[in-house]
């Protein structure tokens, strides 16, 4: 057929569930066996190169309430900034730059161990430190994308492309808080809904 | 095109209008999940266009066997099934290489979950989940039993369609997707608050799967179709060179 344009449609999106855990996180889901380890569960090794860090909180819905039964993915790059994606054979071999967690099924904390990401050249700019951050869960009918940056970063952030489009009233929702007491670990709340909604994008 | 690196690549806007919108007061669960802003529409950036790369090392050889992947004392119960489809993206461009997780109810609709508080029995040689790699021509396939229907908390008497959760990663984190098949000839499609969430009826139809007799192994298991579209990949046609689009 001439002047076709795509023959196809993007498959629309469903929730994932209150189940999810059994086909993205099945062991942390009690269901052992299937295979040995949850994907995206271990984010680095002793031969990861860079700043080992800790990343948590809560998902909160829009009454305020943590949501216990979210699932959370991490992407990110390493620590000279590059992804390690068949594209880029210099990236650290050791790093996935891919994490996956269950919020707490009673608390509904989450909680990533990583490695700070370095700055990614883009196009000629350079984009501050961040690392996309992606959620289903029960009642999210399409995966919510956000992404984290890091309050000690406060220069790269200033020159970072797309925070510079975040309304400056809502840059705080994005920004990862250092702990006071323990500068290897950081708070990143995402809210669904309500005041301080945290910025999601359509990318 | 082909020779600028597909990390290059940008993709065609998502069309959010083909997907469910975020507030779906019938589905009840969405109702305080649901982002009340717009969402900020950005190009995409090198974060976006690559994404985590699976190689097919990683499977086990029952990861796609969900009759045999749990089995303790027996094989799993309930009508044996293949599902199998092709992953394309909007251009047809067969997708190899995609991890494709899946996870379902039991032949009477019972998850394997602790939250999970159906009267329908657990069997004990059902886990649910599996997961596959697509090959060079960009499909998937396993093996497994039909789910069944279950009621769930929503309105007073609502009923989920037999289903299965897809979970699909592509090559980029822009083409990231979570969604669920259903059966061919399945009146309780049209009639669930989930599946209602999709405005569009052609787009729900999308997500049906065809009973592929053809492909029906004999005296084992029914055979059902269910092929996948991911985000496609823009023309950069002026931007760097012309040839290949």
């Amino acid at each position: 057929m001439l002047n076709r344009l795509r023959p196809f449609r993007e498959t629309p999106s469903q929730t994932a569930g209150p189940y999810v855990h059994i086909g993205c996180t099945p062991n942390h889901a009690e269901i052992r066996g299937v295979w040995a380890e949850d994907l995206g569960a271990r984010m680095v090794t002793d031969a990861t190169g860079g700043e080992r860090i800790t990343i948590e909180g809560h998902v909160y819905d829009g009454a305020g309430a943590p949501v216990t039964d979210a699932l959370i993915e991490l992407w990110q790059a390493d620590a000279d900034g590059r992804f390690p994606s068949a594209e880029d054979s210099q990236a650290d071999p050791a790093f996935t730059g891919f994490g996956r967690q269950a919020s707490d099924g009673a608390t509904g904390l989450y909680r990533f161990e990583t490695i700070k990401p370095g700055r990614v050249a883009d196009g000629g700019r350079l984009q501050a430190p961040h690392i996309l951050v992606w959620i289903v869960a029960r009642g999210i009918n399409i995966g919510l994308t956000t992404r984290l940056y890091f309050s000690d970063e406060a220069a790269a952030n200033a020159e970072d492309p797309v925070l510079a489009r975040v309304p400056p009233p809502r840059r705080e929702t994005l920004i990862a808080r250092r702990d006071a007491a323990d500068p290897r670990r950081y708070r990143f709340d995402i809210r669904l809904q309500g005041e301080d909604e945290t910025v999601f994008f359509d990318i | 095109m082909r020779n600028i690196p597909a990390n290059q690549q940008s993709f065609y806007a998502r069309d959010r209008g083909w997907h469910p919108p975020a507030f779906t007061p019938d589905y009840k669960s969405s109702v305080l999940r649901s982002p009340r802003q717009a969402l900020l529409s950005l190009e995409t950036t090198a974060t976006e266009r690559s994404g985590p790369v699976f190689g097919h090392a990683m499977l086990g050889p029952l990861d796609n066997d969900l009759i045999l992947n749990y089995a303790k004392t027996g094989e799993a119960i309930g009508q044996r099934i293949i599902v199998y489809g092709q992953v394309l993206d909007e251009d047809g461009r067969p997708q190899a290489g995609t991890l494709v997780e899946f996870w379902q109810a039991n032949a009477g609709g019972r998850y394997r979950h602790k939250k999970e508080g159906y009267v329908a029995a657990l069997d004990p040689n059902f886990g649910g989940c599996g997961r596959a790699i697509t090959d060079r021509d960009g499909y998937y396939s396993f093996r497994t039993i039909r789910p069944g229907a279950y009621p769930w908390p929503n309105g007073v008497n609502d009923w989920r369609p037999a289903h299965i959760h897809f979970s699909l990663f592509g090559h980029a984190f822009a083409q990231r997707l979570i969604t669920q098949m259903y059966f061919e000839g399945d009146p309780m499609i049209w009639q669930c608050p989930i599946v209602k969430t999709i405005n569009d009826p052609s787009a729900i139809e999308q997500l049906v799967a065809r009973l592929d007799r053809g492909n029906t192994v004999p005296m084992d298991a029914l055979a059902y179709r269910f092929d996948m579209v991911l985000r496609g990949r823009r023309s950069t046609l002026f931007e760097n060179r012309l040839e290949g689009n």
